[in-house]
């Protein structure tokens, strides 16, 4: 097999990984966030807003995970750098 | 399928010597929507009975910052009105310009997020000085133990890596997520992914000012 064949079977599956378990994690983070902010919001009605701005808070601070997962899938594949090197190479 | 990620690869304006990409060009456009957007709506301020429709909506926009600042911080807001109203609006007004056809936002360029977030790595140590003092302020850096030192300096690197690339990320994902849907249903789906993303500008924008306040109140107070 060529190189950038196996390169690229290997970017593409590794992208669609990353995302896949990337995004698998922080969602489950995250929605234990809001279930418990929602049961703090319905015991609790007048401390609403300090609560859903410390919710954004550390659900934006989980996002960034997912967030990590989705630059490195695009890198592997729109930028990639071994592929580029190859068909550098190859070209040249 | 070729997708533009980056304004940064579109050259808007040639001139030879200087080739401004459409990051820059589009950061120059929302500047300017701000400076004289401020100015014409500044340049009547009454505080008569009669207060014109602009002037409310920037004083509704103002008090609600101060009022957001003030109770992250639990200071006067006065002192970090300036820096995160302008965080705040840059990136939102940014952001919320995507609607026009052919603006693209300055915040999906991770140049224009990385600068940002280097305003906030340079504005905590300021505003923790002036608030503590040098002394007060380093001695931060060796709370609780001497050996949390490099700990301390790392996670203040490793935050302002990640408020760039959470706000790159997120203006990208939906970006990348107009252009496949174009390709997929041309027929309205698009429209809805694009008012979601205008949602999601204005929440990152809040976010990152948010987040820049905390790092800020954490430097100030001891």
């Amino acid at each position: 097999m060529e190189e950038t064949t196996l390169i690229g079977i290997v970017s593409i599956f590794t992208a669609g990984l990353t995302i896949t378990i990337g995004s698998i994690a922080p969602a489950v983070g995250e929605a234990r966030a809001l279930v418990q902010a929602l049961a703090s919001i319905a015991q609790q009605p007048d401390e609403a807003n300090t609560i859903s701005r410390t919710l954004f808070i550390g659900i934006a601070l989980v996002e960034s995970c997912a967030i990590y997962c989705f630059v490195i899938a695009m890198i592997l594949i729109f930028f990639n750098p071994f592929w580029d090197f190859f068909v550098s190479q190859a070209g040249g | 399928m070729n997708v533009e990620l980056s304004p940064d690869s579109i050259t808007l304006v040639d001139l030879g010597i200087v080739r401004l990409n459409a990051t820059v060009v589009y950061s120059w456009v929302v500047l300017a929507v701000l400076v004289v957007g401020s100015a014409l709506i500044t340049r009547r301020l009454t505080v008569g009975p009669q207060v014109s429709r602009w002037q409310s909506a920037l004083e509704a926009l103002v008090s609600i910052l101060r009022s957001q600042i003030a109770d992250m911080t639990q200071q006067n807001p006065d002192r970090y009105l300036p820096f995160i109203g302008t965080l705040f609006l840059f990136i939102a007004v940014s952001n919320l310009l995507a609607i026009i056809p052919g603006f693209s936002s300055p915040v999906s360029s991770v140049s224009t997020t990385a600068a940002l977030a280097f305003c906030v790595f340079i504005a905590v140590p300021v505003y923790g000085v002036m608030a503590r003092g040098l002394k007060d302020y380093l001695r931060a850096y060796i709370q609780p133990t001497f050996i949390m030192l490099p700990l301390n300096i790392l996670s203040e690197l490793s935050r302002t890596l990640a408020l760039a690339i959470r706000l790159f990320g997120n203006a990208l994902s939906g970006d990348i997520l107009v252009a496949i849907l174009i390709v997929i249903v041309p027929l309205f789906v698009p429209i809805v992914m694009q008012l979601f993303g205008l949602v999601i500008g204005l929440i990152q924008a809040y976010i990152f000012a948010i987040l820049a306040t905390v790092f800020i109140a954490s430097a100030t107070r001891d």
